[in-house]
């Protein structure tokens, strides 16, 4: 019982860190159609601003978030006006051959800059200690990861269902010609996107530094869970990211609880099976 | 009037068919040059030029399901190291040693390989085919890592001792044999795939690539023609494994990496997709140029390549044999 208990705090806490991390990829792909693959380099930007703000600087956690969320976006913006806005509507060799030029020349820059070594970020006090539940006291930590997610799905959520913005990115999602033609100036729904895509995805690195540690490495490494959330949620889809990741996010733990030998092993096995069965997405192949 | 139109494309046709056997026999002709020049350029470095000519077979199989039917792939590597391990597990575990019978185990281990990641990366496409090319290359690590008893995991496989050739060439320590034998062996492959690009299944490959809804429409099954290919991509690849295998004599688990797959894609693009002349020349390129800056800095080695990537792409598309063979044609055509 008490096993079970922790695999479902840490299987949620991790899932829902995957989701803010992956959303942001999903959202840009379905928008913008670019296999992305740097994506997983800009949640590792985030992770080295905070660990440098917190620890190096000393100044606490809450503007360790607030700085590298900034800071990835300051950096981002540019390489969408003058990398990607190239690629737009490219074959997708050229994307993958850009996004993957881009992530190889942040690992090696983050290499130089910070040193190969892990980067941890100090959490504030509140996070470090366990919070009793009446029946078991589990840490502060995953539960405040467990609550920025449901947050992030909640107000992109509002976000894109409710306000104006969120009309002209669903118009263009669906259709960027058609939207364009209406008056939708899509250039500028795709740059502001891409900033909340980026913002996300550092807000996730650091939030999920405990789960998945700062390294260079980090880029690729946790890249390709990154987008194995968004093709088996199918890409644009907030309900499916967040099915998938909790899903994928269960399967991993358990597999590392229980078979830590073969965890990866089954993993990339488990979603092999997954889009053999739904090519198109959980949401969309259940059709 | 129809009777001209028909003679004069007849007389396209065979002025083509003469252009592209020319090239054949200087496409060779370069080999066998360069391959000349690498030897008494660098006698000191034999076991690099063996190298990149393993590689350069990876990233020709690589060509094949990339650049003539359009799949986008990021896990090649695993019918590579798939060949590569054949190879090895035949010398190191059942004592057959004869190099000839040790490529073949390749051939086949490559093609088998490529027959499997064919059959399930044809299961969906875009994003999704992309992320199951990886999930692929990181099943075939992972495997290859837990089965350490037969594959050596992560210390690699040694004891991979091959026999001299026909009972005659000596492997000798400074790799003047294997360096004749991956030249042989890449001037066959080369010439087989020129027949095979130029053969009807190759240009049903290519349509493929162009428009697969119209090559479903002209009553041509396009998954089969992609597993076909990506059997016989297996095979090359698998090649240049067992090449790999017998002339380092060990097999480690980098062949089957990730790494291992994105660098050859970066070969390919460096190189030109969809001509195996490009292949060729991103392969050198790319070696060359990772030779040079590692032994400068190898710091700034990853920071390089992407770099490198995001000029190609940038600014020229086509690769590096593409970008020349356009400037050529047009000055060919500018010449009356």
């Amino acid at each position: 019982m008490q096993t079970i208990f922790s695999i479902g705090i840490d299987a949620l806490a991790y899932g829902m860190i995957l989701f803010v991390i992956s959303i942001g990829l999903s959202v840009t792909m379905g928008l913008m159609r670019v296999v992305n693959l740097a994506h997983g380099a800009f949640a590792m930007i985030g992770g080295y601003v905070a660990s440098y703000i917190s620890r190096d600087l000393g100044l606490g956690y809450a503007p360790a978030i607030l700085a590298a969320v900034v800071a990835t976006i300051v950096i981002a913006v540019p390489i969408e006006r003058f990398l990607y806005r190239r690629i737009y509507g490219a074959p997708e060799l050229t994307q993958v051959l850009m996004t993957i030029g881009i992530t190889f020349c942040i690992i090696g820059l983050a290499n130089y800059l910070m040193g190969p070594t892990l980067k941890t970020i100090p959490l504030s006090d509140v996070l470090q200690q366990p919070v009793d539940l009446g029946f078991r006291s589990i840490s502060a930590h995953r539960l405040f990861a467990i609550f920025c997610g449901l947050a992030v799905a909640l107000c992109l959520w509002l976000a894109i269902e409710k306000t104006g913005f969120g009309i002209r990115l669903r118009a263009s999602v669906d259709n960027a010609a058609m939207a364009s033609a209406l008056g939708v100036r899509t250039e500028i729904i795709y740059a502001v996107s891409f900033a909340v895509a980026v913002g996300l995805a550092a807000f996730g690195g650091v939030v999920g530094a405990e789960l998945l540690p700062v390294e260079p490495y980090y880029a690729l490494r946790y890249l390709v869970t990154f987008l194995v959330v968004v093709s088996v949620g199918g890409a644009g889809s907030i309900g499916g990211t967040l099915l998938a990741c909790l899903l994928l996010g269960a399967v991993d733990t358990t597999g590392r609880y229980l078979l830590p030998e073969f965890g990866e092993f089954f993993f990339y096995l488990a979603v092999i099976a997954i889009i053999c069965v739904f090519p198109n997405g959980l949401m969309k192949g259940a059709k | 009037m129809a009777v001209d139109v028909s003679s004069r494309d007849m007389g396209a046709m065979r002025r083509r068919r003469r252009r592209s056997l020319m090239r054949d026999v200087v496409g060779v002709g370069v080999i066998v040059l360069a391959a000349a020049i690498g030897y008494f350029a660098f006698p000191d470095n034999l076991a690099l030029l063996t190298r990149i000519i393993a590689v350069a077979l990876l990233v020709l199989s690589l060509d094949l399901v990339t650049g003539y039917c359009g799949v986008a792939t990021l896990g090649h590597a695993a019918l590579f190291g798939s060949g590569a391990y054949a190879a090895g597990i035949l010398s190191a575990h059942f004592g057959i040693n004869d190099p000839l019978l040790m490529t073949l185990a390749g051939l086949i281990g490559g093609a088998l390989a490529g027959l499997l990641s064919g059959l399930v990366m044809l299961r969906a496409h875009g994003l999704p085919q992309l992320v199951l090319s990886i999930a692929l290359i990181h099943l075939f690590h992972e495997l290859a890592n837990k089965m350490s008893s037969f594959t050596g995991g992560s210390d690699g496989l040694s004891g991979i001792a091959p026999d001299p050739i026909f009972g005659r060439f000596e492997f000798d320590l400074f790799g003047n044999t294997a360096y004749v034998f991956a030249v042989v062996m890449l001037l066959v492959v080369f010439v087989l795939l020129r027949i095979l690009v130029r053969s009807p299944f190759g240009m049903l490959c290519r349509g493929l690539k162009e428009d697969p809804l119209r090559i479903r429409a002209m009553g041509a099954s396009p998954k089969r023609a992609i597993v076909k290919m990506y059997g016989i991509s297996g095979a090359v690849a698998g090649l240049g494994g067992a090449l790999n295998a017998i002339s380092t004599q060990v097999v480690g688990l980098d062949t089957l990496s990730f790494t291992q797959s994105a660098e050859a894609l970066v070969m390919l693009a460096l190189g030109g997709t969809g001509s195996l002349f490009g292949a060729l020349a991103g392969t050198v390129a790319f070696m060359m140029f990772q030779d040079y800056v590692s032994s400068v800095n190898p710091f700034h080695w990853l920071t390089m390549v992407g770099a490198l990537l995001i000029a190609v792409v940038l600014f020229a598309p086509k690769g590096i044999y593409g970008t020349v063979a356009a400037f050529l044609e047009k000055r060919r055509e500018g010449r009356p």
